[in-house]
């Protein structure tokens, strides 16, 4: 496919060559302009506005005190406690959700690999999860699941203790009492249909005549999944894992409907700390700082998330 | 496999196929397997039950501990969601999904043909800057679109989510499209060229046929992107241009709590992509890896 744009070899005279290339160059280059233009306006501009915001002390209740500070906010943005705490939160959540989901996905995608009674209609049942409205979802955990008086949980709880004879189960206040288990539960619940769906065809592509010959050759059903079910599964896991960080790291409709962040700062991550210096503490350089760091952040992880999607890439490519 | 003439091949091949499956295509799960297959599903999909099952409950057999799961049903919450004006929140929503998923199919399409088909000299380039576009984190661009959008007064206009859903949801669409015109064959372009057909002919007659499935799951995407999309719906509208999460949160604070009614509200903005998924699950693990996965 590369090959498409090497010049032809039996090529004509460069004087009679050189202009109507140039046309069938911009002819190719140009549907491809609208969408690069209106992505750069969109997303690069106000990119380089956080940068230029970032260098101002800028808080919208005082007004006629903006002024230029340099770097002094990025200063603010690595000794500040909460934002320190919110950077830990935000790396916690983000690893817990994705590798839990992770290995449930995989169990998920090995149990249907396999044909079962009604494995069409558990595949279907299985990616609910995904598909309900992540707002909804919070709203549903926090109100129709965690609630400690009237809460599925407690409530069957309830039901549990008055089967054995109990009169009453405990009245446990699930996202007081474990805030951070409580968000990451719901998102758990949330991301594991997708990496379900992605290792499920991952393995759906496994050759079958590998898997064949280790069997005729005696592997054990471990020694199989090891050897040859895990590397084959390998990209498609870098995959899932690096999609899912990329969305997980910006979660931020579970944390602002479950907890707030809260209890105190203990579910407070980047994007809601961000949120709430712009809009509660009105600190827009602040803010804007704390946003580049985070693009920093990002940057690291999407070089890793690049390299595996170009390994992919290219495979098709050269395929 | 609709065209009349190659439905009874097609019929063979599939009976042919599932043939080779039950000899030991896929192998099977034991029951014990099964039952935790099953165990899990049901586990994962118990709160959708219970979301849409409490939807359809008055609020004295919602809100119960132990729970009553085989309370009298009813359609009053749905009814009160109505009266109560659910609908512009669902039109404003439906608008910023509809319109915004149209732009980026016609801003992706072109984009994704002059990466496949006629490649431009470092496509793989322009493709990973629209993809490196997906990383930067929406939450380092709201305060910069906030301050541009309350500059141009297009505060609380649905024009401006609109315009934002298009860019968040332009850089996959690019990717899944380019991979779905990658599969054109190159051998009938040509032959197609060599012919003399224009380019309207060779777009109409080789590439929408191929291409058409993968406009559709492009399309699905997009929209359940869109029509999910809170953060900058809760920041940048206020009364007029409010979608449907913005409406969810909105109505528990200044309601107190419905636990029924709250879900049937969740249930019935959860429906269209709910139903839209479920329709096309194999198009959805496509979409979602970027295309990079088959």
């Amino acid at each position: 496919m590369t090959t498409l744009t090497a010049p032809p070899k039996t090529a004509p005279p460069p004087s009679r060559r050189r202009a109507p290339a140039q046309v069938s160059k911009w002819k190719r280059r140009f549907p491809l302009l609208p969408a690069l233009v209106f992505t750069i306006v969109v997303t690069q501009l106000p990119f380089v506005a956080t940068l230029v915001i970032s260098t101002f002390r800028w808080n919208i209740l005082k007004p006629g005190e903006r002024q230029f500070v340099g770097l002094s906010n990025f200063t603010f943005v690595f000794t500040d406690e909460r934002l320190r705490t919110a950077v830990l939160n935000t790396i916690v959540l983000t690893a817990s959700v994705v590798l839990i989901s992770v290995v449930l996905g995989l169990g998920l995608a090995m149990l249907l690999d396999r044909r079962f009674v009604g494995r069409g209609l558990a595949r279907t049942l299985l990616i609910a999860p995904f598909l309900v409205m992540p707002v909804a979802a919070a709203l549903l955990w926090k109100h129709a699941i965690y609630n400690p008086d009237y809460g599925l949980l407690n409530g069957t709880l309830n039901a549990v203790y008055r089967l054995f004879g109990a009169d009453n189960g405990p009245t446990i206040d699930w996202v007081s009492s474990y805030p951070m288990p409580g968000v990451v539960v719901s998102l758990v619940w949330q991301w594991t249909p997708f990496m379900m769906l992605i290792l499920l065809a991952g393995l759906q592509a496994q050759p079958g005549d590998v898997l064949e010959a280790a069997r005729v050759d005696g592997a054990s059903a471990i020694a199989t999944f090891r050897h040859i079910t895990l590397p084959h599964l390998r990209q498609y896991i870098e995959l899932g894992v690096l999609l899912g960080t990329i969305y997980v790291v910006q979660t931020f409709d579970a944390v602002y409907t479950i907890t707030q962040g809260g209890p105190g700062s203990q579910t407070t991550n980047l994007p809601y700390e961000i949120y709430l210096t712009m809009f509660r503490k009105f600190e827009y350089g602040e803010a804007a700082a704390a946003g580049v760091v985070v693009v920093l952040g990002s940057i690291v992880i999407a070089t890793f998330a690049l390299r595996t999607i170009a390994s992919l890439f290219r495979e098709e490519v050269s395929r | 496999m609709t065209h009349a003439a190659v439905t009874a091949p097609g019929a063979k091949l599939r009976k042919l196929v599932r043939r080779r499956d039950d000899q030991g295509g896929a192998p099977r799960l034991s029951p014990a397997w099964t039952f935790v297959a099953w165990l899990a599903t049901l586990a994962f999909f118990a709160p959708v039950a219970w979301m849409v099952l409490t939807s359809f409950h008055q609020e004295a057999d919602a809100a119960t501990n132990p729970p009553t799961p085989f309370a009298a049903l009813t359609l009053d919450q749905y009814e009160l969601l109505f009266s109560r004006d659910i609908t512009p929140f669902l039109l404003n929503s439906a608008m910023a999904s509809v319109i915004s998923t149209l732009l980026v199919l016609a801003l992706a399409v072109p984009t994704a043909y002059a990466l496949s088909i006629k490649p431009v000299e470092k496509w793989t380039d322009v493709m990973f800057f629209f993809l490196s576009t997906k990383f930067l984190p929406a939450i380092a661009a709201l305060l910069p679109v906030y301050l541009i959008v309350k500059d141009a007064g297009m505060l609380d206009n649905v024009w401006t989510l609109i315009v934002l859903y298009t860019a968040m949801n332009l850089p996959i669409a690019v990717w899944m499209m380019r991979s779905f015109l990658a599969e054109v064959p190159k051998e009938i372009l040509e032959a197609a060229e060599v012919d003399g057909a224009n380019l309207p002919t060779v777009l109409l007659r080789i590439v929408a046929p191929v291409a058409m499935p993968g406009l559709a799951a492009t399309s699905l995407i997009c929209f359940i992107f869109s029509w999910n999309e809170f953060m900058f719906a809760v920041n940048l509208t206020a009364t007029k241009a409010s979608t449907a999460p913005v409406f969810l949160v909105g109505f528990i604070t200044s309601e107190g709590l419905f636990l029924a009614r709250l879900c049937a509200a969740a249930t019935l903005v959860s429906l269209p992509v709910l139903i839209a998924g479920f329709a096309a699950q194999d198009k959805l693990v496509r979409g979602l890896s970027l295309g990079a996965v088959k």
